[in-house]
Protein backbone atom coordinates (compact mmCIF):
# COMPACT_ATOMS: atom_id res chain seq x y z
CA UNK A 1 0.00 0.00 0.00
CA UNK A 2 1.26 3.27 -0.82
CA UNK A 3 0.44 6.33 1.41
CA UNK A 4 0.99 9.97 0.51
CA UNK A 5 0.77 12.98 3.19
CA UNK A 6 2.64 14.81 5.62
CA UNK A 7 4.65 13.25 8.31
CA UNK A 8 4.24 16.74 10.28
CA UNK A 9 0.39 16.10 10.39
CA UNK A 10 0.81 12.90 12.00
CA UNK A 11 2.97 14.65 14.94
CA UNK A 12 0.79 17.17 15.17
CA UNK A 13 -1.52 14.26 15.91
CA UNK A 14 0.09 12.77 18.24
CA UNK A 15 0.51 16.30 20.34
CA UNK A 16 -3.20 16.89 20.18
CA UNK A 17 -3.34 13.74 21.98
CA UNK A 18 -1.47 15.19 25.06
CA UNK A 19 -3.21 18.94 25.45
CA UNK A 20 -6.54 17.29 24.37
CA UNK A 21 -6.74 15.06 27.63
CA UNK A 22 -4.87 17.96 29.52
CA UNK A 23 -7.32 20.25 28.30
CA UNK A 24 -10.14 18.09 29.08
CA UNK A 25 -9.22 17.48 32.75
CA UNK A 26 -8.47 21.22 33.53
CA UNK A 27 -12.63 21.90 31.97
CA UNK A 28 -13.60 18.68 34.26
CA UNK A 29 -12.12 20.07 37.44
CA UNK A 30 -13.04 23.37 36.80
CA UNK A 31 -17.21 22.37 36.17
CA UNK A 32 -16.34 20.07 39.89
CA UNK A 33 -15.10 22.81 41.51
CA UNK A 34 -17.66 25.52 39.99
CA UNK A 35 -21.10 22.75 41.49
CA UNK A 36 -19.14 22.76 44.62
CA UNK A 37 -18.89 26.52 44.96
CA UNK A 38 -20.69 28.34 42.64
CA UNK A 39 -19.62 31.30 43.95
CA UNK A 40 -16.37 30.98 43.04
CA UNK A 41 -17.07 31.01 39.19
CA UNK A 42 -15.75 33.85 38.15
CA UNK A 43 -12.20 33.58 39.30
CA UNK A 44 -12.32 29.93 38.49
CA UNK A 45 -13.23 30.58 34.92
CA UNK A 46 -10.31 33.01 34.54
CA UNK A 47 -7.61 30.52 36.14
CA UNK A 48 -9.52 27.97 33.66
CA UNK A 49 -8.54 29.87 30.33
CA UNK A 50 -5.07 30.23 32.20
CA UNK A 51 -4.53 26.69 32.34
CA UNK A 52 -5.99 26.03 28.93
CA UNK A 53 -4.05 28.53 27.44
CA UNK A 54 -0.65 26.78 29.10
CA UNK A 55 -1.59 23.59 28.17
CA UNK A 56 -2.87 24.11 24.29
CA UNK A 57 0.94 25.93 23.78
CA UNK A 58 2.61 22.55 23.08
CA UNK A 59 0.04 21.07 20.21
CA UNK A 60 0.74 24.90 18.83
CA UNK A 61 4.11 24.59 19.14
CA UNK A 62 3.29 20.83 17.17
CA UNK A 63 1.58 22.76 14.13
CA UNK A 64 4.55 25.13 14.04
CA UNK A 65 7.45 22.27 13.92
CA UNK A 66 5.05 21.01 10.69
CA UNK A 67 6.59 24.14 9.10
CA UNK A 68 9.75 24.40 9.53
CA UNK A 69 12.10 23.08 6.28
CA UNK A 70 13.83 20.02 6.93
CA UNK A 71 16.96 19.78 4.54
CA UNK A 72 15.80 16.37 2.35
CA UNK A 73 18.11 13.46 1.78
CA UNK B 1 -0.48 18.67 -3.44
CA UNK B 2 -1.42 15.39 -5.00
CA UNK B 3 -1.98 16.00 -9.16
CA UNK B 4 -5.84 14.98 -8.68
CA UNK B 5 -6.99 17.30 -6.92
CA UNK B 6 -4.88 20.18 -8.48
CA UNK B 7 -6.77 18.56 -12.08
CA UNK B 8 -10.50 18.67 -9.88
CA UNK B 9 -10.08 22.19 -9.54
CA UNK B 10 -9.99 22.53 -5.51
CA UNK B 11 -7.55 24.76 -4.22
CA UNK B 12 -6.55 24.03 -0.37
CA UNK B 13 -4.88 26.93 1.24
CA UNK B 14 -1.10 27.53 1.26
CA UNK B 15 1.67 28.97 3.85
CA UNK B 16 2.01 31.85 0.88
CA UNK B 17 -1.34 33.05 1.58
CA UNK B 18 0.72 34.91 5.01
CA UNK B 19 3.79 35.78 2.69
CA UNK B 20 1.65 37.56 0.01
CA UNK B 21 3.62 39.71 -2.98
CA UNK B 22 4.95 43.26 -1.97
CA UNK B 23 1.91 45.78 -3.05
CA UNK B 24 4.10 49.40 -2.51
CA UNK B 25 7.58 50.21 -1.76
CA UNK B 26 8.59 47.02 -3.15
CA UNK B 27 12.54 46.75 -2.73
CA UNK B 28 12.82 49.26 -0.13
CA UNK B 29 13.39 48.45 3.41
CA UNK B 30 9.92 50.04 4.20
CA UNK B 31 8.18 47.44 1.62
CA UNK B 32 4.52 47.04 2.25
CA UNK B 33 2.42 43.58 1.10
CA UNK B 34 -0.90 43.06 1.86
CA UNK B 35 -0.57 41.55 5.47
CA UNK B 36 1.31 45.01 6.82
CA UNK B 37 -1.34 46.80 4.83
CA UNK B 38 -4.12 44.89 7.17
CA UNK B 39 -1.73 45.84 10.39
CA UNK B 40 -2.00 49.59 9.12
CA UNK B 41 -6.43 49.32 8.66
CA UNK B 42 -6.72 47.34 12.29
CA UNK B 43 -4.38 50.06 14.16
CA UNK B 44 -6.00 53.22 12.14
CA UNK B 45 -9.45 51.28 13.16
CA UNK B 46 -8.38 50.78 16.57
CA UNK B 47 -7.26 54.78 17.20
CA UNK B 48 -10.43 55.68 15.80
CA UNK B 49 -12.42 53.50 18.09
CA UNK B 50 -10.46 54.61 21.30
CA UNK B 51 -10.63 58.57 20.00
CA UNK B 52 -14.34 58.69 19.25
CA UNK B 53 -15.17 56.54 22.67
CA UNK B 54 -12.93 59.20 24.79
CA UNK B 55 -13.89 62.35 22.73
CA UNK B 56 -15.82 64.87 25.10
CA UNK B 57 -16.34 62.35 28.29
CA UNK B 58 -19.66 62.93 30.23
CA UNK B 59 -20.61 61.95 33.75
CA UNK B 60 -23.69 60.64 32.19
CA UNK B 61 -22.31 58.54 29.45
CA UNK B 62 -23.35 57.78 26.11
CA UNK B 63 -23.90 54.71 24.09
CA UNK B 64 -20.27 54.62 22.57
CA UNK B 65 -18.36 55.90 26.11
CA UNK B 66 -19.89 53.69 28.23
CA UNK B 67 -18.80 50.37 25.47
CA UNK B 68 -15.19 52.11 25.55
CA UNK B 69 -15.35 52.35 28.88
CA UNK B 70 -16.80 48.63 29.96
CA UNK B 71 -13.63 47.28 27.77
CA UNK B 72 -10.99 49.85 29.46
CA UNK B 73 -12.17 48.78 32.70
CA UNK B 74 -12.76 44.99 32.35
CA UNK B 75 -8.77 45.31 31.81
CA UNK B 76 -7.90 47.30 34.12
CA UNK B 77 -10.09 45.62 37.01
CA UNK B 78 -10.08 42.03 36.01
CA UNK B 79 -6.24 41.71 34.16
CA UNK B 80 -4.07 44.17 35.68
CA UNK B 81 -5.61 45.05 39.03
CA UNK B 82 -6.76 41.57 40.12
CA UNK B 83 -3.73 39.92 39.34
CA UNK B 84 -1.26 42.39 40.14
CA UNK B 85 -2.96 44.08 43.44
CA UNK B 86 -3.66 47.88 43.16
CA UNK B 87 -0.82 49.46 43.25
CA UNK B 88 1.13 47.50 40.73
CA UNK B 89 -1.66 46.85 38.53
CA UNK B 90 -2.24 50.92 38.42
CA UNK B 91 1.34 51.34 37.67
CA UNK B 92 1.39 48.82 34.83
CA UNK B 93 -1.69 48.59 33.66
CA UNK B 94 -0.84 50.91 30.22
CA UNK B 95 1.40 47.92 28.71
CA UNK B 96 -1.26 45.47 29.51
CA UNK B 97 -3.90 47.58 28.03
CA UNK B 98 -1.88 47.92 24.87
CA UNK B 99 -1.06 44.14 24.50
CA UNK B 100 -4.73 43.78 25.11
CA UNK B 101 -6.31 45.66 22.32
CA UNK B 102 -3.53 45.51 20.28
CA UNK B 103 -3.80 41.78 19.78
CA UNK B 104 -7.40 41.85 19.65
CA UNK B 105 -7.18 44.47 17.21
CA UNK B 106 -4.91 42.27 14.99
CA UNK B 107 -7.11 39.07 15.66
CA UNK B 108 -9.95 40.63 14.88
CA UNK B 109 -8.94 41.30 11.16
CA UNK B 110 -8.80 37.54 10.59
CA UNK B 111 -12.47 37.12 10.31
CA UNK B 112 -13.36 41.15 8.56
CA UNK B 113 -14.61 40.32 5.23
CA UNK B 114 -12.34 41.42 3.00
CA UNK B 115 -9.40 41.27 5.16
CA UNK B 116 -9.69 37.63 5.90
CA UNK B 117 -6.02 37.76 7.60
CA UNK B 118 -5.29 38.00 11.31
CA UNK B 119 -2.26 40.64 11.64
CA UNK B 120 -0.59 38.67 14.25
CA UNK B 121 -0.50 35.34 12.08
CA UNK B 122 2.74 36.47 10.72
CA UNK B 123 5.56 36.53 13.25
CA UNK B 124 6.69 39.30 13.53
CA UNK B 125 4.07 41.13 15.97
CA UNK B 126 3.54 38.34 18.03
CA UNK B 127 7.43 38.04 18.81
CA UNK B 128 8.15 41.69 19.60
CA UNK B 129 5.35 41.65 21.97
CA UNK B 130 6.48 38.33 23.56
CA UNK B 131 10.09 40.19 23.57
CA UNK B 132 8.21 42.91 25.65
CA UNK B 133 6.60 41.30 27.55
CA UNK B 134 10.16 39.44 28.65
CA UNK B 135 11.53 42.65 28.86
CA UNK B 136 9.16 43.89 31.07
CA UNK B 137 8.81 40.94 33.92
CA UNK B 138 12.59 40.77 33.87
CA UNK B 139 12.74 44.84 34.36
CA UNK B 140 9.85 44.61 37.28
CA UNK B 141 11.66 42.00 38.80
CA UNK B 142 14.95 43.43 39.22
CA UNK B 143 13.14 46.77 40.02
CA UNK B 144 11.48 45.45 43.05
CA UNK B 145 14.26 43.23 44.02
CA UNK B 146 17.21 44.14 42.83
CA UNK B 147 19.60 41.16 42.61
CA UNK B 148 17.63 39.07 44.82
CA UNK B 149 15.52 38.80 42.34
CA UNK B 150 17.33 36.38 40.01
CA UNK B 151 18.16 34.18 43.33
CA UNK B 152 14.34 33.99 43.60
CA UNK B 153 13.77 33.09 39.97
CA UNK B 154 16.57 30.43 40.24
CA UNK B 155 17.02 29.41 43.59
CA UNK B 156 13.68 27.72 44.81
CA UNK B 157 13.61 27.97 48.61
CA UNK B 158 13.33 24.61 50.93
CA UNK B 159 15.98 22.58 48.71
CA UNK B 160 18.58 20.43 49.72
CA UNK B 161 21.40 22.12 47.93
CA UNK B 162 22.50 19.32 45.58
CA UNK B 163 19.49 19.57 43.68
CA UNK B 164 20.15 22.86 42.36
CA UNK B 165 22.37 21.54 40.35
CA UNK B 166 19.49 20.13 38.17
CA UNK B 167 17.12 22.54 39.35
CA UNK B 168 18.56 25.92 38.41
CA UNK B 169 19.09 25.23 34.86
CA UNK B 170 15.83 23.71 34.45
CA UNK B 171 14.45 27.17 36.12
CA UNK B 172 16.50 28.74 33.60
CA UNK B 173 14.87 27.44 30.59
CA UNK B 174 11.47 27.56 31.69
CA UNK B 175 11.41 31.05 33.10
CA UNK B 176 13.87 32.74 30.56
CA UNK B 177 13.92 30.86 27.55
CA UNK B 178 10.29 28.96 27.14
CA UNK B 179 8.16 31.60 28.44
CA UNK B 180 8.71 34.07 25.15
CA UNK B 181 8.28 31.20 23.28
CA UNK B 182 4.93 29.83 24.07
CA UNK B 183 3.73 33.50 24.42
CA UNK B 184 4.71 33.44 20.27
CA UNK B 185 3.75 30.41 19.58
CA UNK B 186 0.57 30.39 21.58
CA UNK B 187 -0.65 33.69 19.32
CA UNK B 188 0.76 33.21 16.16
CA UNK B 189 -0.34 29.50 15.56
CA UNK B 190 -3.90 29.88 16.77
CA UNK B 191 -3.96 32.66 14.35
CA UNK B 192 -2.50 30.67 11.58
CA UNK B 193 -4.54 27.30 12.22
CA UNK B 194 -7.59 29.63 12.49
CA UNK B 195 -6.98 31.21 8.72
CA UNK B 196 -5.84 27.88 7.00
CA UNK B 197 -8.88 26.08 8.71
CA UNK B 198 -11.20 29.05 7.66
CA UNK B 199 -10.27 28.74 3.57
CA UNK B 200 -10.14 25.38 3.69
CA UNK B 201 -13.40 25.15 4.58
CA UNK B 202 -14.43 28.37 2.32
CA UNK B 203 -12.23 26.51 -0.84
CA UNK B 204 -14.38 23.60 0.11
CA UNK B 205 -17.74 24.76 0.10
CA UNK B 206 -17.07 26.62 -3.40
CA UNK B 207 -15.94 23.05 -4.63
CA UNK B 208 -18.80 21.16 -3.62
CA UNK B 209 -21.03 23.69 -4.65
CA UNK B 210 -19.89 25.85 -7.71
CA UNK B 211 -17.37 22.58 -9.15
CA UNK B 212 -19.45 19.23 -8.37
CA UNK B 213 -22.77 20.33 -8.08
CA UNK B 214 -23.51 21.86 -11.32
CA UNK B 215 -21.60 18.87 -12.66
CA UNK B 216 -24.60 16.67 -11.49
CA UNK B 217 -22.28 14.97 -8.42
CA UNK B 218 -24.79 14.62 -5.83
CA UNK B 219 -21.42 14.66 -3.68
CA UNK B 220 -21.62 18.40 -4.05
CA UNK B 221 -24.25 18.33 -1.22
CA UNK B 222 -21.57 17.93 1.14
CA UNK B 223 -21.06 21.87 0.40
CA UNK B 224 -23.96 22.33 2.67
CA UNK B 225 -22.48 20.67 5.35
CA UNK B 226 -19.24 22.63 4.88
CA UNK B 227 -21.54 26.19 5.07
CA UNK B 228 -22.79 25.25 8.57
CA UNK B 229 -19.25 24.40 9.89
CA UNK B 230 -17.80 27.64 7.87
CA UNK B 231 -20.32 30.18 10.48
CA UNK B 232 -19.51 27.81 13.58
CA UNK B 233 -16.44 27.88 12.83
CA UNK B 234 -16.34 32.21 11.80
CA UNK B 235 -18.14 32.63 15.36
CA UNK B 236 -15.56 30.10 17.26
CA UNK B 237 -12.87 32.47 15.41
CA UNK B 238 -14.23 35.85 17.16
CA UNK B 239 -14.18 33.89 20.53
CA UNK B 240 -10.54 32.79 19.85
CA UNK B 241 -9.21 36.39 19.06
CA UNK B 242 -10.62 37.66 22.03
CA UNK B 243 -9.70 35.04 24.19
CA UNK B 244 -6.07 35.15 23.05
CA UNK B 245 -5.68 38.90 23.75
CA UNK B 246 -7.11 37.99 27.06
CA UNK B 247 -4.38 35.28 27.47
CA UNK B 248 -1.53 37.58 26.29
CA UNK B 249 -2.60 40.18 28.90
CA UNK B 250 -3.14 38.04 31.55
CA UNK B 251 0.23 35.85 31.05
CA UNK B 252 2.14 39.19 31.04
CA UNK B 253 0.50 40.24 34.42
CA UNK B 254 0.68 36.97 35.78
CA UNK B 255 4.72 36.75 34.74
CA UNK B 256 5.17 40.34 36.08
CA UNK B 257 2.94 39.58 39.68
CA UNK B 258 5.78 36.13 40.08
CA UNK B 259 8.60 38.21 39.38
CA UNK B 260 7.49 41.07 41.43
CA UNK B 261 6.24 38.01 44.89
CA UNK B 262 8.78 38.39 47.44
CA UNK B 263 9.14 34.96 47.57
CA UNK B 264 6.95 31.80 46.03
Amino acid sequence: MHIVGYLAALGFGFAAIGSGIGVGIIVGKTIESVARQPELQGRLTSLMFLGIALTEALCFIAIAIGFIPFPSP
Amino acid sequence: MPAAVAASGFEPPTIQDFFPPAVLFAGTPFELNRTMLIRLVALLALCAWLYLGTRRMKLVPGRRQVATEFALGFVRNNIAIETLGEEDGRRFMPVIMTMFFLVFAMNITGVVPFLQLAGTAVIGLPLILALIAWALFIYAGFKKLGWTYLKNALFLPGVPWPLYFLLTPLEILSTFIVRPITLTMRLLMNMVSGHLLLALVYAASSFFLFTLLPQGNLFGLIGVGTVVFGVLYLAFEIFVALLQAYVFAFLTAIYIQLAVAEEH
